[in-house]
C-alpha cells in the first residue's frame, strides 16, 4: 500500500490508484477536461498537471499511477502556469461564442479560466473554422469549433453503450469529433455524451435555447421512469414564465449513484419529463364541471363512509398505482383495506412490458412496483420481468420479507377488479393515476362510466380515465412531493419536492390524509403522516 | 437643532421682507431683459442671460452619455445583433426584460431573439443591459425622453420598436426583415407575431389586448 503526500498531507491508498483519484478521496479538486471516473484514461488534455518531486517536469494527474513516498502539489506557481499553457493552447481555436453556446454557465473552459486563465492573450492568427450546429442524431448538436478533442464522447460510445458511433477525424488542428458514415447518434444513453462533455462542442437538442444554466435551480430525485431508480437531478425555472412556454422543469440530468447508475441514465429517463408540465389535471371536476377540494373530499368520504356502514366492502374496487411513493401506497393501504376493510385493492395492472436492456432500463415503467409489493398491494412478488442481476454494487436482499398482507388470498388484480365492475359485482372505483382506456379499450371503459355508481380518478396527468371518471382529483407528480420509491433491487430511495404542486393539485398523501380526516376512521392524532409512513427501515438509502 | 428658526424683528415687520424679494425678482428680470437686447445686437456675448427651454416644442439638448429609450442595433441585412444571451435579462436589477431565444438558420448567427420585450413601467434606466451587453446589441442612444402612456400594456415595448425606435405601437406595416416581420391586416397581426406569440398561450392575451388599438402611445 503505497503512501504518498499530496499538499502536505498524506495519505496511503491501494496500488494502481492514480494521483487524480488519491486527491480526489482527500478532496483535492485536480482540473480535467479527458478524464472521467466512468471512462478509461486518455491523457490528452494535460490539464491535470501537478508537479511530482523528484520529475524533471509536471506530470499528469490522471494517468500517473501513486508510488511510496511520492510528494505531490496541486497548486504552485509552476503548475498553475503549466496548466496557463495548457489552457491557451486549448483556446487556440476555440471560438468566442460563450453568448451563444447552451454551456456557458456551466462549461469546464470557463471555470479553470477563470482560475488559470492568460488574461492577456497572444494569439493572433486565424482562427481554424469548423462545422456549427451539427445535429449528431435526435439528441445531441455538435459544435465542432468549440470541441477540444478530450475524447470522452467516443469513450462513452466505445465502452458504456459499446455502439461506437463517434471517433476523432483529421489531424492536427483540423482534428474533428464526428460520426462514422452511415451511423446516427442514437442509442439509449446518447443524452450522456452531453453530460460528459466538458465543454460546449456537445450540447442537449431538447434543452436547446430553452433558459440559461445560471436561472436553473436543481433539485434531487429519483427518475420515475422504470424500475431501476435512476438518481437524478431536476433543473427547474418557476421565476421565468416566458421560457418554454411556461414550463417549470428545463431538463433532468443524472445524479452520481454507485449502487444504481453511477454517472448514467437513459435517454427515455432523461427526455421523459414533459409530463410534469404537460397535460397536468388543474382543477377538480366532478361530472365534467370543477369544484372544490372541500367539496370532492366531503362527498367522497361520505359515500366511502356509508359503505362502511353498510357493510358493502365488496362493492368497492381500488386500483392503486405503482407510480406512488411508498408512504402514499401505505396510506393507501391503510384507508381502503385495514380501515374500510375493502379486499379489491391492487396495483397490478395487465401493462405490457416495455423495453429494457442488461444496463439501467427495465422493463417495469413503474418506479416504485417493490414498494406496491411491500404495502402489500401488488401480490408477493413482481410480476414483470423486472429483476435482473444486479449491475453494480450490493443488493439489498430481503426487503419483501414481513411485509406481505394477511389477505393474501382474497386479493385479485386490477383485471378481475374491471371484470366484476362489468359483471356489477363493483359499483364503486377508485382509480390512481391508471389510463384505464390505454389499459381495457375505450368501451370498456365507457361501460364502467355508465354503470358504475361512482367512479374516482385520481392522478395527475389527463388520460382515458379523466376523460370518463365522475369525479376528477388533481395530483401532483413526484418532482412535486416528498416520498420514497422502491427500486427492482429492493433499494428504498427518498427524493425531495422540487416545486408546489400545479393549480389545484395536491399530493396523492395530502388527498388521502384529508379522506382520513373527514371519514375518522382514524383520529387526526393518529393519521399517518407521510414522513412516519411506512417502516423506517425501508426509508433510507440513497436519496 | 432647531428645525425652525425664529424670526428676527425686521422680518416680523413683513413690509422690508417683500420689498426685497420684489427687488430681487425684478432685478434678475431687468437684468436678462437687458442682456438679451443688448445680445441682439452682438453685445456683451461673454455675459450669459438666463434661458428657459419652450418643452416640448424646443427639446433641451441631451448629453452624450444620457441614458434614454432602449433599442436593439441591427445587423447590416436588417435582422438584430441580439443573439439571445440574456445577459441584459440576467443583469437587470428590474428584471423588466424578458427574452425568448430560438434556433437562427444561419449555423454562424445560431441563436437569435424570438421574443425580446422591455417594460419600460418596470425599467429603472440603470444602463446595466448596456453594459452586459457583449454583442454590443443594445443601447440606451435613442433621445426618446417621452415614455408616457395611457395603460401600463402600452408601456411594454417588443423587438419591433425595439430595433426600430420610429415605429410606435400599433404597428401597421413593419419594415424589418426576417424573423420579425408582420402587418396589421383587419386588426390582425400576421406574420412573424403568429409564430412569435402563438406558442405561448400564456402571454397570448396579454397580446391580445395590447393590440386591440385602445392603448395610444402619447407623442
Amino acid at each position: 500500500m503505497p503512501t504518498l503526500t499530496i499538499d502536505g498531507k498524506q495519505i496511503t491508498v491501494d496500488p494502481g490508484t492514480t494521483v487524480i483519484q488519491a486527491a480526489e478521496s482527500m478532496g483535492i479538486f485536480v482540473p480535467r477536461y479527458c478524464y472521467h471516473p466512468g471512462l478509461s484514461i486518455a491523457g490528452n488534455c494535460r490539464i491535470c498537471l501537478v508537479e511530482i518531486e523528484k520529475a524533471p517536469k509536471l506530470q499528469i494527474a490522471c494517468n500517473t499511477p501513486v508510488a511510496d513516498g511520492m510528494v505531490v502539489r496541486t497548486n504552485g506557481q509552476k503548475v498553475e502556469q503549466g496548466r496557463q499553457s495548457v489552457l491557451e493552447f486549448l483556446l487556440i481555436n476555440h471560438p468566442l461564442d460563450c453568448p451563444v453556446c447552451d454551456q456557458s454557465g456551466e462549461c469546464d473552459l470557463q471555470n479553470f479560466y477563470m482560475q488559470y486563465g492568460l488574461y492577456d492573450p497572444r494569439f493572433k492568427e486565424q482562427k481554424v473554422k469548423k462545422t456549427k450546429a451539427v445535429p449528431l442524431g435526435p439528441t445531441v448538436m455538435l459544435d465542432a469549433e468549440r470541441c477540444i478533442l478530450c475524447s470522452r464522447c467516443v469513450r462513452f460510445t466505445d465502452e458504456i453503450t459499446k455502439t461506437g458511433e463517434l471517433g476523432i477525424f483529421n489531424r492536427g488542428d483540423q482534428s474533428e469529433i464526428g460520426l462514422y458514415p452511415g451511423k446516427e447518434l442514437n442509442n439509449k444513453y446518447s443524452g450522456n455524451v452531453v453530460d460528459v462533455c466538458p465543454v460546449g462542442a456537445l450540447t442537449d437538442r431538447d434543452f436547446r435555447f430553452k433558459a440559461r444554466v445560471w436561472y436553473l435551480s436543481s433539485s434531487p430525485s429519483v427518475c420515475n421512469g422504470c424500475s431501476q431508480g435512476c438518481n437524478i437531478d431536476i433543473h427547474y425555472v418557476t421565476d421565468r414564465p416566458h421560457l418554454a412556454g411556461g414550463a417549470r422543469v428545463m431538463r433532468v440530468k443524472p445524479r452520481y449513484n454507485a449502487e444504481v447508475n453511477q454517472w448514467w441514465i437513459c435517454d427515455e429517463g432523461r427526455y421523459g419529463y414533459h409530463f410534469i408540465d404537460q397535460g397536468r389535471l388543474r382543477k377538480v371536476t366532478h361530472r365534467g364541471v370543477e369544484t372544490t377540494w372541500e367539496k370532492a373530499l366531503m362527498e367522497l368520504a361520505g359515500a366511502l363512509g356509508r359503505v362502511k356502514e353498510e357493510n358493502r366492502q365488496g362493492q368497492i374496487g381500488v386500483i392503486p398505482s405503482a407510480q406512488l411513493t411508498t408512504e402514499e401506497l401505505f396510506l393507501i393501504r391503510k384507508l381502503f383495506v385495514d380501515s374500510l376493510g375493502i379486499s379489491q385493492c391492487d396495483a397490478r395492472v395487465p401493462e405490457k412490458p416495455g423495453t429494457s436492456d442488461d444496463f439501467l432500463i427495465k422493463a417495469d415503467k413503474n418506479p416504485n412496483t417493490a414498494g406496491a409489493v411491500s404495502a402489500g398491494l401488488a401480490g408477493s412478488s413482481f410480476d414483470t420481468p423486472a429483476v435482473r442481476p444486479e449491475p453494480f454494487g450490493k443488493l439489498r436482499a430481503g426487503f419483501v420479507e414481513g411485509r406481505r398482507p394477511a389477505t393474501q388470498d382474497e386479493r385479485c388484480t386490477a383485471a378481475q377488479i374491471i371484470d366484476r365492475c362489468l359483471a356489477g359485482q363493483i359499483n364503486v372505483l377508485w382509480v390512481f393515476g391508471h389510463d384505464l382506456v390505454k389499459l381495457f379499450g375505450e368501451q370498456t371503459v365507457k361501460k364502467l362510466s355508465q354503470e358504475l355508481e361512482l367512479f374516482v380518478f385520481q392522478g395527475s396527468n389527463e388520460n382515458g380515465s379523466s376523460r370518463y371518471a365522475h369525479w376528477v382529483l388533481p395530483s401532483a407528480v413526484y418532482a412535486e412531493k416528498d416520498g420514497a420509491f422502491t427500486n427492482c433491487h429492493g433499494l428504498a430511495q427518498k427524493f425531495t419536492k422540487a416545486f408546489e404542486p400545479l393549480k389545484d393539485s395536491r399530493a396523492d398523501s395530502q388527498i388521502l390524509t384529508e379522506l382520513f380526516e373527514r371519514l375518522a376512521a382514524v383520529g387526526p392524532e393518529q393519521a399517518v403522516h407521510p414522513s412516519t409512513g411506512p417502516a423506517p427501515d425501508l426509508i433510507g438509502g440513497s436519496g | 437643532m432647531p428645525r425652525k428658526r425664529e424670526l428676527t424683528f425686521w422680518e416680523q415687520i413683513y413690509i422690508p421682507e417683500i420689498i426685497r424679494g420684489v427687488w430681487l425678482t425684478s432685478a434678475h428680470f431687468f437684468r436678462n431683459l437687458f442682456l438679451h437686447t443688448v445680445h441682439r445686437f452682438g453685445l456683451f456675448k461673454d455675459l450669459p442671460a438666463a434661458v428657459t427651454f419652450q418643452y416640448p416644442e424646443q427639446p433641451r439638448p441631451l448629453e452624450p452619455r444620457f441614458r434614454s429609450r432602449h433599442r436593439l442595433t441591427v445587423r447590416e441585412e436588417g435582422t438584430p445583433r441580439c443573439v439571445g444571451c440574456m445577459l441584459c435579462e440576467t443583469v437587470c436589477p428590474a428584471k423588466c426584460i424578458t427574452i425568448v431565444a430560438g434556433e437562427h438558420p444561419d449555423p454562424n448567427v445560431e441563436k437569435y431573439p424570438v421574443r425580446f420585450d422591455i417594460d419600460l413601467g418596470v425599467c429603472v434606466y440603470c444602463g446595466y443591459c448596456v453594459e452586459a451587453c457583449p454583442e454590443d446589441a443594445i443601447r440606451m442612444d435613442t433621445d426618446i425622453l417621452d415614455i408616457a402612456a395611457y395603460s401600463r400594456d402600452a408601456m411594454k415595448l417588443d423587438i419591433h420598436e425595439l430595433m426600430d425606435p420610429k415605429l410606435r405601437k400599433p404597428v401597421a406595416e413593419c419594415q424589418l426583415k426576417f424573423p420579425h416581420q408582420c402587418a396589421i391586416h383587419g386588426n390582425q397581426i400576421e406574420g412573424s407575431w403568429e409564430s412569435v406569440y402563438g406558442s405561448h398561450p400564456r402571454e397570448s392575451e396579454d397580446r391580445d389586448s395590447r393590440f386591440r388599438g385602445n392603448d395610444k402611445v402619447v407623442e
